[in-house]
């Protein structure tokens, strides 16, 4: 019976796997690597790829993630992927278009606050139509 | 009087309102479970980018990233979350105001701040408020993403890499229970070191390719964590808030109901009274 150790596949947005394996094999920045039971402490970044772990019970399961983290400690080993397709010039894109819709709404002056506004001065306009009607009805007397 | 023509429509409206906001109530509850679930899973993520991010910081003496130094301010950035939709009570108002306090705060030692808005609500507001804004994101949806967020914090990360911004706030509320939701700042950069002890040269890591370039990406993505993270927490406030508004509302439509009844109810009896007052006197008149 192999020696088994704490694995986690988390993400940002979901926890993919949490559970002992005895083996897990994930594609690294440099080359494929695989992690049994008492592997040096290693931090390496993932390349697109599979990672393949096999269970206590001998059962393999393979998950695929765009790119990430592995993180190998004494007592355990965490796979941090990202959720997202990474890439510097996608990344600068998304940017310039968070720029630009703050521009946008910037100049932009009609819409919804316009309307809050007129809203405002509306309800300014009654009440000083209110008032005068008050003062005109006492002097009229 | 009213007559009761008048109170029995007026009362068929409140009526349909009660409907309505019950309705959203409803729907705002079960979406609140679900955006809880949302919250717990992607918690241990940042947990762990945090203690990794804590490990290398206390390991690699000899390199300090630009995101762990500390350095004079001169200019900060805030990322502000709001919602997309209102009917939520004072959630989102709540926040601008710790926004707008803060900021003015900074402004009070000549600091000026830049704005990066999450949300249609924040953006609303500082329409009108005013302020440097510089990045805005809407539209993210019961069930955000990741990659919706990413431009409007590279924004930031950018800023603060450049030099634009010394320091980078995250505001957003903070889910205490269904009740009470409290609006939170939390300070995203310089990161504040971890005071682990246990961490410290116990064991280091082998690195590949080298520490840096890791500590580089890690640190991003924990940023970007962080605040997915507070932008979910944000979703299930908003579900929780608007569940409480709108069952205020339902009652008070409720109270609204019963008064309008017993009004109407008045005036019936009186119209009748009235009436055979006037066919008593006519008898008797004969």
């Amino acid at each position: 019976m192999a020696m088994t150790f704490h694995c986690d596949i988390v993400s940002a947005e979901d926890s993919l796997f949490s559970g002992l394996v005895e083996l897990l094999v994930a594609s690294a920045s440099d080359g494929d690597l695989g992690v049994y039971y008492g592997h040096a402490p290693l931090l390496t970044s993932l390349k697109p790829g599979p990672i393949r772990v096999k269970k206590q019970n001998g059962e393999e399961e393979v998950y695929y993630i765009n790119s990430g983290f592995l993180e190998v400690q004494p007592h355990a080993v965490t796979v941090l992927a990202d959720t997202a397709l990474r890439a510097g010039d996608m990344d600068e894109a998304k940017a310039l278009e968070a720029q630009k819709l703050a521009e946008q709404e910037l100049s932009n002056q009609s819409g919804e606050i316009n309307y809050s506004r007129a809203a405002i001065q509306l309800a300014e306009a009654s009440a000083q139509l209110r008032t005068l009607q008050a003062i005109r009805k006492n002097t009229g007397k | 009087m009213a007559s009761g023509k008048e109170i029995r429509t007026q009362i068929g409206s409140i009526t349909n309102t009660q409907k309505i906001t019950n309705a959203m109530q409803m729907v705002a509850a079960s979406k609140m479970r679900k955006a809880q679930d949302r919250m717990q899973k992607g918690k241990s993520y940042a947990q762990r980018m945090r203690s990794v991010v804590g490990h290398i910081a206390n390991a690699n003496l000899e390199y300090k990233h630009i995101y762990l130094q500390e350095r004079d301010v001169k200019r900060v950035g805030y990322i502000v979350v709001s919602s997309d939709r209102g009917l939520c009570g004072g959630l989102n108002i709540n926040i601008f105001k710790k926004a707008v306090a803060s900021s003015k705060e900074w402004a009070d030692k000549g600091v000026q701040s830049d704005f990066c808005l999450i949300g249609a609500k924040a953006s609303a507001f500082f329409k009108s408020v005013g302020g440097n804004v510089v990045a805005s994101v809407r539209d993210i949806g019961e069930d955000p993403s990741l990659e919706h967020l990413i431009g409007s914090i590279k924004v930031m990360l950018d800023a603060f890499s450049t030099g634009k911004i010394d320091k980078l706030y995250l505001l957003s509320n903070e889910f205490v229970n269904t009740m009470t939701q409290a609006p939170s700042v939390e300070q995203l950069l310089p990161l504040e070191p971890e005071d682990d002890n246990k961490l410290k040269h116990a064991w280091d890591y082998v690195y590949e390719p080298d520490a840096q370039t890791l500590l580089d990406g890690i640190l991003v993505r924990y940023i970007e964590s962080q605040v997915y993270q507070a932008v979910v927490e944000n979703c299930a406030c908003e579900q929780a808030a608007r569940m409480v508004a709108m069952k205020a509302a339902t009652d008070n439509a409720g109270d609204l109901i019963d008064d309008l009844k017993l009004v109407y109810n008045k005036a019936r009896q009186a119209a009748i009274t009235q009436e055979l007052s006037e066919i008593v006197s006519g008898a008797s008149a004969v």
